[in-house]
């Protein structure tokens, strides 16, 4: 990315309120800090900057460790509008570092509380909330955004949010039009690691661009968890998998990872099962973070990630200095390590290349393998993938999993044919999965 | 009670899977001490307080101004024109019921002129924001206290940070990539008569696809010796051969195709890995050199006392080796298998660690202290982690700021790139110097900002030229630190809030492993460098 394409987006213009404005709930010298770096020209400065006053509306996305930091943090920046959209209520468990929450409002929505917290802490700071998923807001909610910061615990709903701001993208005669653009600032945690990314959607790397930095997760293989157990962990999975929905406890068919009467139904199964094979280890703490797949999280990693990611909302707001090109990389396991580099965009990236993806399967292959390379490949690894087509000018669905009528109608599919199923070379597949809110278009290239 | 434990379990729970109850346990016992309640240090404390330390102190002399509230999420425009130290603690108290928090109305200068002791009963002192001067004093006191000291300051776009410890031991340090200890090329008795047990050539299939991969590198570098002469595979060509040797080993049907036998590609996988030479790290054998080692005395740490029975050890029982650690990774294998094979690992261990307990009864009946005084449980702790040891030594401040004994080397060869880190560190002092000769920080105000140029250029050339560095400082450095103007912007604050938290709780759990001694933030770059001055 170069220096000069940056002047070209839209965000070049628009900055921080330095305090001009609303000046009814500003006091002598609140933004003092901030101001230095809005108002006076430096060396180091981004040759376009120039001080300016209009203001900045940044949508932040969770309201959770990361969430509750950046919120703050771009109040404190002098940042006016904000939205926050989070789906989640708060838990005891979220306490040890997302400090806008009390004991007291356990169960409560996350965005709300948040919200409420920020705009009485701080005045003239408006954060409006949205007790949503992601996916319940649409392109005009979206669009009407100049910075989006990312606080997410999920590599698929980032996937999503990728391909939402993408799919916002306009194209003349083939040029991206800048002020389409819509940068999204990344930050992902974990224990003591941390990483931030800035992405300009359509010209730098995307999330997709990089898939293989998040390898699948790994699950034990069904054999070990049923016949041959070595570890604690595979009795736990034992009970959760396979005895949880066949004794059905407590009349109900869905486990629940926060209801601690189900954790210990499953912490008891556990223990027997290793009891039988002479395996140690089973705790209650393990049981629940097996169940749940509990990710280790403190205060402090959060913070660092969050303030990362703020500070290169402040520079593309302000243009005060060169934004992070565009990944950040962050551990505090052994001292503090912190290595930055520019992740490349793929060529043929499914989300951003606006090419479509290739499918290099022989006519005789069964439409199972398609499905199976749509959910392993590393560069798509889709969930559940619904793949549709057009044939004879009617659009057909070969099959699609998430509505149990559809699954059955279409499951014989999976065990046709390519050419049973009446495809030819070069034809297209339409594929829509949860990774992304538009449909993936792929070209069938069939091989000997 | 009961409730509160459970509830404080629940809270804790996400941290607690990363350093274990008795790392909480330490956190929950340790007072703080901050001093300065700026940005940056109520976003450190915030990240102290929400884990659950026991209890904080403020030593603030400062009055809460209206620039103060704009940066700071701890203090609201009410706080205005009150003491800065009890304003934050009131909010920063809110934030964790399960915490003490506390505050003094004072400078630290004057608690050094009339109290320096004042600062003995912390767990560590936490400095922000502070002058050159007081820094130094302060370093003094608690240098010779053997209090652990952590320096920040946010300047601008930079963060820096010092830590300032004698010495600071780990036992759990917990690594990334830690080695397996497996002992394939000096395998102890117990684990040959295991080995010897197996009978690959007449075990059916379904026992032989499902033998531990331990079991047939250690089978078949049996073969391996007896037929080179007892030597490893050393070099690649060998470990092909070697490779290829256990490929061969795999069972084929009646039309001669080998059969799906992935506990065989284990370990033709790990082949590499597992030949490697059982040794004791550097870092240990450093450790088992030093004077604290060798000198067991009373007053020696049990850190110490621990580490020499392990060398005494390794002189007698190991053989030369560090005590087995008694784990081995998943693999293939069937239950049973596996289990077997894990308790002869984990019983060499007892076993070797019960001999340590020997060593460390000795030691302690030496030097007049009873057996008790280093628990079991504690000895195996060590042993488990005897590869992993770590010492922090941190040098003084009065050392890194003597000419006599300043990092001179270091710091010439990072400006080799007049562009390193160290730059920042060297624009640091010299804005020091400025503030003691002219009693402000450059480029306060914005009438200041050029006519300060040339005075805080004055200032770096006095800095090089006290201290004889013969390096170059770019005129844009100084230029964009006056225009810093000595500005703590929050996002800034807030990264090294962070940092400087996750610091200050290696220091107090002793788990994980502190940066050794000097970390500045770049954030115009999201660089960090950590320098040793």
């Amino acid at each position: 990315m170069h220096d000069g394409q940056i002047s070209m987006c839209c965000v070049s213009r628009m900055a921080v309120d330095g305090g001009h404005r609303d000046g009814g709930c500003d006091w002598d010298g609140r933004w003092n800090h901030v101001r230095k770096f809005l108002e006076r020209p430096g060396p180091f400065t981004h040759p376009d900057f120039e001080p300016s006053t209009e203001t900045c509306k940044i949508l932040v996305i969770g309201a959770g460790g990361l969430g509750c930091e950046l919120l703050k943090n771009l109040a404190l920046s002098g940042f006016r509008l904000i939205h926050v959209v989070d789906m989640d209520i708060i838990d005891v468990s979220n306490l040890n570092r997302q400090f806008l929450f009390r004991p007291k409002d356990v169960g409560r929505p996350k965005a709300e509380v948040a919200a409420d917290f920020i705009n009485s802490r701080i005045p003239g700071c408006k954060v409006v909330p949205h007790f949503k998923k992601i996916q319940d807001l649409d392109e005009s909610f979206y669009r009407q955004f100049h910075i989006i910061v990312c606080g997410l615990d999920s590599i698929i709903a980032r996937r999503w949010m990728n391909g939402m701001l993408i799919s916002l993208l306009s194209y003349e005669d083939g040029v991206l039009d800048p002020s389409s653009i819509i940068p999204l600032i990344d930050g992902g945690v974990e224990g003591f690691k941390g990483n931030t990314r800035v992405i300009l959607p359509g010209m730098t790397a995307c999330i997709d661009c990089t898939l293989e930095l998040y390898p699948p997760q790994i699950n034990f293989p069904m054999c070990t968890i049923a016949s041959m157990p070595r570890l604690p962990e595979h009795c736990i999975e034992y009970a959760r998998i396979l005895q949880w929905p066949k004794e059905k406890p407590f009349g109900v068919t869905c486990l629940d990872g926060d209801n601690p009467q189900h954790i210990q139904w499953v912490f008891e199964r556990s223990q027997e099962r290793a009891a039988e094979f002479n395996i140690t280890g089973v705790t209650y703490r393990l049981t629940q973070g097996v169940v749940k797949r509990i990710i280790p999280a403190v205060a402090s990693t959060n913070a660092v990630i969050a303030a990362a990611c703020a500070t290169e909302v402040f520079k593309i707001a302000t243009s005060a200095y060169i934004p992070l090109n565009n990944y950040l990389v962050f551990n505090d396991v052994d001292g503090l390590y912190t290595y930055t580099f520019e992740a490349e965009r793929k060529e043929n990236c499914s989300a951003c290349s606006q090419v479509p993806q290739d499918l290099q399967f022989p006519p005789s292959a069964k439409l199972q393998e398609i499905l199976e390379y749509l959910t392993e490949n590393a560069s798509l690894q889709m969930k559940s993938p619904a793949i549709t087509t057009t044939l004879e000018g009617k659009n057909k669905t070969l099959y699609l999993q998430s509505v149990k009528s559809i699954e059955e109608r279409t499951r014989p599919n999976l065990c046709k044919t390519l050419k049973e199923l009446g495809l030819s070379d070069g034809q297209e597949l339409a594929v829509a999965d949860v990774t992304t809110p538009q449909t993936v278009l792929f070209k069938l290239n069939f091989t000997a | 009670m009961a409730a509160t434990k459970a509830s404080k379990e629940q809270k804790y729970d996400r941290q607690l899977r990363l350093w274990g109850d008795h790392g909480q346990e330490a956190l929950e016992n340790a007072h703080i001490c901050l001093i300065n309640a700026t940005a940056t240090g109520t976003e450190i404390l915030k990240n102290l307080v929400l884990p659950g330390i026991g209890a904080f102190t403020i030593v603030d002399g400062h009055t809460v101004t209206g620039e103060d509230v704009g940066n700071n999420f701890f203090l609201s425009n009410n706080s205005i024109g009150k003491n800065r130290a009890q304003a934050a603690t009131e909010l920063l108290q809110e934030l964790n019921s399960d915490v003490s928090g506390n505050f003094v109305e004072e400078s630290p200068d004057k608690l050094l002129d009339n109290d320096p002791e004042f600062f003995h009963r912390f767990t560590i002192v936490i400095g922000v924001q502070l002058p050159e001067s007081t820094c130094l004093r302060l370093g003094s006191v608690l240098w010779n206290a053997s209090v652990p000291f952590l320096v920040c300051k946010t300047y601008g776009l930079l963060g820096y940070m010092r830590l300032v410890v004698q010495e600071h031991t780990v036992i759990e340090s917990h690594p990334d990539n830690a080695l397996e200890d497996l002992r394939l090329d000096q395998p102890f008795a117990e684990f040959q008569n295991h080995v010897k047990s197996y009978d690959l050539d007449s075990m059916d299939k379904k026992d032989h696809s499902h033998t531990p991969w331990i079991i047939i590198v250690a089978k078949y570098l049996e073969k391996w010796f007896s037929e080179h002469n007892c030597r490893l595979p050393k070099n690649y060509k060998e470990k092909e051969a070697f490779r290829q040797f256990i490929r061969e080993g795999i069972l084929k049907n009646e039309n001669g195709v080998p059969e799906d036998e992935e506990n065989f590609e284990e370990a033709i996988k790990n082949v590499n890995t597992a030949l490697n030479l059982t040794k004791i790290p550097s870092t240990v054998e450093d450790l088992f050199n030093s004077e604290q080692c060798n000198s067991i005395t009373s007053q020696s740490p049990s850190f110490w006392v621990m580490l020499r029975a392990v060398k005494e050890f390794v002189h007698n029982e190991g053989n030369g080796s560090l005590p087995v650690r008694g784990t081995i990774p998943d693999m293939i294998a069937d239950s049973q298998k596996f289990i077997n094979l894990q308790n002869v690992y984990r019983e060499k261990a007892l076993q070797d660690a019960a001999a340590v307990s020997k060593h460390v009864e000795c030691l302690l009946q030496s030097v007049g202290k009873p057996p008790e005084s280093i628990a079991e449980k504690d000895i195996k702790l060590f042993c488990k982690n005897a590869s992993f040891l770590r010492v922090v030594r941190c040098r003084s401040l009065a050392e890194e700021y003597s000419v006599d004994s300043v990092n001179k080397d270091e710091i010439t060869s990072c400006m080799d790139n007049p562009d390193s880190e160290m730059v920042f560190y060297l624009m640091l002092r010299a804005v020091d110097r400025f503030y003691q000769q002219h009693s402000r920080y450059p480029g306060v105000y914005n009438y200041q900002v050029e006519e300060d140029i040339s005075k805080l250029k004055l200032s770096v050339n006095s800095l090089l030229q006290e201290y004889s560095f013969n390096v170059n400082i770019k005129d844009d450095y100084i230029h964009e630190f006056c225009r810093y103007g000595a500005a703590e912007p929050h996002t800034v604050s807030a990264f090294l809030g962070g940092s400087a938290a996750q610091e200050a709780i290696k220091i107090i759990s002793h788990q994980f492993v502190p940066f050794n001694n000097t970390f500045i933030y770049n954030a115009m770059s999201q660089t960090s460098a950590t320098l040793q001055l």
